[in-house]
């Protein structure tokens, strides 16, 4: 039997947020032939993302357009995901973990009666073609698959960077269908009065090179040299939340179980131990160096370079070499 | 008049040691101490900052084993009036939905005479950390929901109307929401406060209302706990490390080529 599977298209201002499409890549992997790959773009003036969503391989775009989507809101959303499913019956929904898809998914499972699973980090299908659902559980010490062959549809939210971004097709083949919905901008009971954009964001999730400082780090100045050499490489700084607790950076580079998932083509760890919760969120670097005096640090277990010393000795000498190198 | 507030609050396990049942797939909760879920915390003390401006009453609810009855009253030493304890074994091994059904069923009983103005949830429960359970007793309760709450701008109690700022990925989104809702809260949104004198005292002999699956509420008993849950453990495993390179004493091959190696390595990937 062929399935549905769908992907609830998260986009603002028009443009689409990469964790839409890294989960249409791997819904494509899971997909028979058969089944249906269906892309679910809600918003304001979206044409270009669901065309997009078609050079991602979704093999039917079910478009929801109007201004009160213009940006998102519970309400508005939750009723345009409901009554899609209910009228096409997919089996899978999946979204992103993000804020968004959050809010979104919970709503949106509970309006239907169905299960959810919260921050996977592996989907895979059973033999019957059910969803199976493994996530970190109690602090990232063991896994835990999920599976509820009884509901539908099996929704999973997945938290960016989890799954890589896929390659486009070729040739796009799928079709794009125009749906509507009654609601009146008047029946919505919340409204954005403003939005407060952050100065400077960090997009940790999707920086190529990552420089991260733990409790090693002595003092919050000296995260100084982190950013320093973050710049000089072109990458972002991330934290253990340690260092995060400690006052020295900001929440929003916490790498981990509670912070974020990352997954850069280079990761230097500086004083940083690599507990379960931390590594859970950048294990899946392509290269991984670390630096920590201790010889017995959780870090060594997963760094591809190990280098078993103190950080004030190495950091130092590495800009150093690495800014004359630029220079000459 | 004043507002009438409703704060739900989850005991989570106070440690990451935790244990689990290799058969179940479930928590085993013996032995390890228990906390109010830190972000009900603050999510209280916002609603009881709201009963110091505008008068009202702060209801306390809590699922869970009767051990939870400590924790409302510790919720009472903060400034909560009222509390009630969701306790019954037919609750157990709920998961989101079943939990959230439990929830909003119990808050409508409560809503009978006075209706509540601010439903108020933690942004998520440490414990597992899937943020569901506020929405999902939005959903059920057909109330306007905003997450990620991280200030109470001002109220209105004529226009029934609030300002209230979320925090996202990208920045502060600043909404008016009418209430009746739900809202998740973030830790910003209020401080913890020291318990005054008082309320230590009248916690002291605080009786939680407990409420159990046949009484007073009516339940649909297939929606309970276990059995009213989709989603099931399929399995339970400890994750695979992935596999480790090379590893290098600085003391023994120096400072200079320590950094040689970094430097080789980042050029070999292309990033120098
Ligand atoms: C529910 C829960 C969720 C959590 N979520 C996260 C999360 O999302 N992210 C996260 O990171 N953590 C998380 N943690 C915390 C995690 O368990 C660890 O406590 C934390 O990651 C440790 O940070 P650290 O490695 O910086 O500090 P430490 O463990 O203190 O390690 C510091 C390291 O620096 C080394 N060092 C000291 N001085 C030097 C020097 N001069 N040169 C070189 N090395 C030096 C030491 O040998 C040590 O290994 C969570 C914990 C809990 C309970
Ligand atoms: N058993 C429970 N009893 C009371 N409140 C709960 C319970 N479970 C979850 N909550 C509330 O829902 C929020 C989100 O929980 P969760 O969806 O489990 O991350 C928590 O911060 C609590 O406010």
């Amino acid at each position: 039997m062929s399935k549905k599977i769908w992907v609830i298209v998260e986009s603002k201002e028009g443009k689409a947020h990469p964790v839409s499409w890294e989960l249409l890549g791997k819904a494509r992997e899971l997909a028979g032939p058969e089944d249906e790959l269906g892309a679910v773009v809600v918003g304001y003036k979206i044409d270009s993302v669901a065309q997009e969503a078609l050079e991602y391989g979704a093999t039917r775009v079910y478009v929801l357009d109007a201004p009160v989507f213009a940006y998102y809101r519970n309400l508005p959303f939750r009723e345009a995901i409901v009554q899609l499913a209910k009228k096409y019956t997919p089996d899978i929904i999946l979204l992103g973990a993000t804020t968004l898809g959050r809010d979104l998914g919970s709503a949106v499972a509970t309006s239907l009666e169905t299960g959810l699973t919260a921050d996977a980090t592996e989907l895979a299908l059973d033999e019957k073609g059910h969803l199976l659902a493994t996530r970190p559980a109690f602090g990232g010490n063991i896994m835990a698959t999920i599976s509820w062959p009884e509901h539908k549809p099996q929704m999973s939210t997945v938290r960016p960077r989890v799954f890589p971004l896929p390659q486009k097709v070729a040739t796009p083949q799928g079709e794009v269908i125009q749906e509507n919905i009654e609601l009146k901008e008047e029946d919505i009971p919340v409204k954005r009065l403003e939005f407060i954009p952050k100065e400077k964001g960090v997009n940790l999730e999707y920086a190529e090179v990552i420089v991260a400082g733990g409790k090693g780090i002595a003092e919050k100045k000296d995260f100084e040299l982190l950013f320093e050499l973050a710049k000089l490489l072109g990458g972002e700084v991330g934290a253990s939340r340690a260092a995060v607790d400690a006052g020295f950076i900001g929440y929003e580079h916490q790498i981990g179980q509670t912070g974020k998932t990352v997954r850069p083509k280079v990761y230097l760890g500086f004083g940083i131990s690599g507990a379960v919760q931390h590594r859970v969120g950048m294990q899946e670097s392509d290269y991984i160096i670390a630096v920590n005096q201790d010889p017995l640090a959780q870090i060594f277990s997963i760094a591809d370079l190990g280098l078993v010393g103190d950080l004030y000795q190495i950091l130092p000498s590495l800009l150093k070499r690495i800014k004359e190198l630029k220079e000459s | 008049m004043g507002l009438e507030c409703l704060v739900c609050i989850k005991m989570v396990p106070d440690t990451t040691n935790i244990r689990i049942n290799p058969e179940t797939g479930t928590l085993i909760r013996e032995g390890v101490p228990s906390i109010i879920n830190p972000y009900d915390l603050h999510a209280l003390e916002a609603a009881i900052a709201l009963k110091k401006e505008y008068g009202g009453r702060v209801t306390v609810v809590s699922m869970g084993p009767p051990g939870a009855k400590t924790l409302l009253q510790e919720a009472v030493e903060q400034g909560a009036d009222r509390t009630v304890l969701l306790s019954d074994r037919k609750f157990a091994g709920a998961d989101t939905l079943a939990t959230s059904y439990t929830l909003a069923r119990a808050i409508e009983y409560l809503a009978r005479e006075t209706p509540f103005d601010f439903l108020f949830f933690g942004k998520q429960a440490i414990d597992g950390d899937t943020a569901q359970v506020g929405p999902g007793v939005a959903t059920r309760l057909h109330l306007p929901l905003v997450t990620y709450v991280q200030q109470i701008r001002s109220v209105s109690l004529e226009s029934k109307t609030c300002v209230l700022e979320r925090k996202l990925e990208e920045g502060i989104e600043v909404v008016e929401a009418r209430f009746p809702l739900v809202l998740t809260c973030e830790k910003e949104i209020a401080r913890e406060s020291f318990a005054p004198l008082v309320n230590l005292i009248r916690a002291k002999t605080h009786e939680p209302l407990v409420f159990s699956a046949s009484e007073p509420v009516a339940y649909e008993p297939g929606k309970l706990g276990l059995k009213g849950s989709p989603t099931r453990v399929h399995k339970v495993f400890t994750p695979e490390l992935r596999q480790s390179g090379e590893k290098y004493k600085v003391e023994e091959i120096g400072v200079e080529k320590a950094v040689d190696l970094i430097v080789e390595k980042l050029r070999e990937l292309g990033i120098l």
